[in-house]
C-alpha cells in the first residue's frame, strides 16, 4: 500500500474507519464501519459523500477544443450547451471504447472527467488530437449522491439547489471555486465536485456533518452503479466493445450519425454507423439470477441448460442490496438479448437458471 | 474453542463438532449475502471444498477442518446469510460433522494462538 497514490482525503479516510485498497494506483476506501451493504441503502434513502479525486480531471482550453474532441468522441461536443454536461466515450479504430467520459461546456473551455485507471492513456490521445490540454492536478474531485444531496449541498452553497440534472456551475464556498455538476454514477440525483485539494478535507467535513450524510466506498459506489445498469470500464465496456453493443447509441447524437451534418469522423465510425442502423450481433444485456448465488464477471453464459459453448459472458456482477437478489450484467447473442429470456450461468461448475432482465435494475431517479 | 488458519472456528457439541467461521474472517470478507452449504449426511475429506460463502466482493471456500461425515448444516444462513456478520460464533454456524475422535481437535490453534495468528 505505500507505493500506492493517495488522495486529498487519505487521512480523513482512515479517521473515518475506512478499509483502504488498492484501485488504479491509488489507495481508496472500498468500504468505511457500517459495510458495503449500509452504505449502498444509505445513499438510495439519504445521501452518500464518495472521494472519487483518483479520476482524471482535464481541461481542453484550446480555441477549437470541441471540434477538436469530436474527431476522438462521436458525441456531439459542438452543440453541448455552456454550462452543460454529457456523457461520451472515446473509440478506437476498430470500433471499440477506449474509456468513457463526462465532457462539460464551461464557457472559454471544456472540463472532462476521466477514468482513473485511463488517465495516462486519455490525455495521450488528447494531447496527439489538439493544443491546450492540461491535466488538473491540484483539484480533489467528490461524489455526493443521493435523495438528500440536494438539501446538504445547498446548505453549503445554496445555488446548487436550482441545478437540473447534466447542468454545471462554478459555485464559490468559502473562497474556494466549487466546479460541481448535478450527475453522478448511482442511478441517484446528487453531484460531482471538484474543489482545490487544500479545502477537499474541511469541504468533505462539512458535508459529513449535514444531516444523512455519510460517507461511501468503491464497494458501495460498485454495487449502486451495477443496479442502476451503468458501465464500469474495463468490465462491462473495453477496446473491443462498440457503443451500441454496450447500449450506449442514445450517447451518440443524430448529428453524428449517418445523414447526420457532422456524420462520422470519429474513430471506428464505419462500425459504430452501422450497427446503429442494423444492429449489432451481440447486446449487453441484465441478468436477474433464479437463486440467491451470484454471478460474477466471468462466468460464462450458455442458451441451455445442456450446451456445451457459450454463448456470452458475465462483464460485472454481484449482489444488489436495493434488490436484495443478485444481478449482473453480461453480453449475449441480440437474439438472446430479449427480456425473459433464459439463460444458464456456470458458477462452479454447475448451471444455474439465469433470466435477461431490462436496464436498469433499479430505476434512476435524476433531477431533470 | 479451537481455530483453524483458515480462520474457522471448531467447537465440540457432545460428539459433534460445530463448524464456523471466525470474527476476523466475517470482518474480512464483508457482507455476507449468499451461502452455499453441504448436504447433511456427506463424507468429506480434510481439505474438501465443503461450503461456498459469497460477500458483496468475492466468493471464498470453507474447508472441512478433519475428515468425517456433515451430519446438520444451519439452514438459517440460506434465508438469511448476513447471521454470518451479525454473529458469527452463534447463529452464524455453518455445518456439524461427526469425525472420529474428539482429540484430533487438539492439533488446532487455541483462542490466544489464533489471536497471535492474525495479529
Amino acid at each position: 500500500m505505500d507505493d500506492l497514490l493517495r488522495t486529498p482525503l487519505h487521512d480523513l479516510h482512515l479517521e473515518l474507519g475506512a478499509r483502504m485498497v488498492p484501485f488504479a494506483g491509488y489507495a481508496m476506501p472500498v468500504q468505511y464501519r457500517e459495510g458495503v451493504l449500509a452504505e449502498h441503502r444509505h445513499c438510495r434513502a439519504q445521501a452518500a459523500l464518495f472521494d472519487v479525486s483518483h479520476m482524471g480531471q482535464v481541461i481542453l482550453g484550446g480555441r477549437s477544443a470541441a471540434q477538436a474532441l469530436e474527431a476522438l468522441v462521436p458525441v456531439d461536443v459542438q452543440g453541448l450547451a455552456e454550462r452543460r454536461q454529457r456523457y461520451g466515450f472515446f473509440t478506437n479504430e476498430s470500433g471499440g471504447i477506449e474509456d468513457d467520459l463526462m465532457i462539460a461546456n464551461r464557457g472559454d473551455h471544456l472540463f472532462l472527467v476521466v477514468n482513473a485507471a485511463r488517465k495516462a492513456a486519455d490525455l495521450a490521445l488528447l494531447e496527439g488530437a489538439m493544443a491546450g490540454v492540461e491535466a488538473v492536478t491540484d483539484r480533489a474531485l467528490l461524489a455526493l449522491q443521493g435523495p438528500g444531496a440536494e438539501a446538504a449541498l445547498a446548505a453549503l452553497v445554496p445555488s446548487a439547489a436550482a441545478m437540473r440534472f447534466m447542468d454545471v456551475a462554478v459555485l464559490d464556498w468559502q473562497g474556494a471555486a466549487l466546479w460541481v455538476s448535478r450527475s453522478g454514477y448511482t442511478g441517484e440525483d446528487g453531484y460531482e465536485i471538484s474543489l482545490p485539494e487544500a479545502r477537499a478535507v474541511d469541504f468533505a467535513r462539512v458535508l459529513l456533518a449535514q444531516p444523512g450524510v455519510a460517507p461511501a466506498g468503491l464497494g458501495a459506489r460498485d454495487s449502486l452503479r451495477l443496479e442502476a445498469g451503468l458501465c464500469l470500464y474495463g468490465h462491462d465496456i473495453d477496446a473491443e466493445t462498440s457503443p451500441v453493443e454496450a447500449g450506449l447509441g442514445w450517447a451518440i447524437q443524430k448529428v453524428r450519425r449517418l445523414g447526420g451534418a457532422r456524420e462520422g469522423g470519429f474513430p471506428g465510425a464505419g462500425r459504430i454507423l452501422e450497427e446503429l442502423v442494423k444492429g449489432p450481433a451481440r447486446r449487453r444485456v441484465g441478468l436477474r439470477p433464479e437463486g440467491r448465488a451470484p454471478m460474477r464477471e466471468g462466468v460464462a453464459l450458455f442458451a441451455g441448460e445442456d450446451e456445451v459453448e457459450p454463448v456470452g459472458r458475465v462483464t460485472s456482477g454481484g449482489f444488489g442490496p436495493s434488490l436484495e437478489a443478485p444481478i449482473a450484467m453480461g453480453y449475449l447473442p441480440a437474439a438472446l438479448a430479449e427480456p425473459g429470456t433464459p439463460v444458464w450461468g456456470d458458477v462452479r461448475g454447475r448451471r444455474l437458471p439465469a433470466r435477461v432482465a431490462g436496464l436498469p435494475f433499479h430505476s434512476v431517479n435524476y433531477r431533470k | 474453542m479451537k481455530f483453524t488458519e483458515e480462520h474457522e472456528w471448531l467447537r465440540a457439541e457432545g460428539e459433534l463438532v460445530v463448524v464456523g467461521i471466525t470474527e476476523h474472517a466475517a470482518e474480512q470478507l464483508g457482507d455476507v449475502v449468499f451461502v452455499e452449504l453441504p448436504e447433511p449426511e456427506t463424507m468429506v475429506a480434510r481439505g474438501d471444498e465443503v461450503c461456498v460463502i459469497e460477500s458483496v466482493k468475492a466468493a471464498s471456500d470453507i474447508l472441512a477442518p478433519l475428515d468425517g461425515e456433515i451430519v446438520e448444516v444451519n439452514a438459517a444462513l440460506i434465508e438469511n446469510p448476513a447471521l454470518v456478520n451479525e454473529d458469527p460464533l452463534g447463529d452464524g454456524w455453518f455445518f456439524k460433522m461427526r469425525i472420529a475422535e474428539l482429540g484430533l481437535l487438539e492439533e488446532y490453534m487455541s483462542e490466544d494462538e489464533y489471536k497471535d495468528f492474525i495479529e
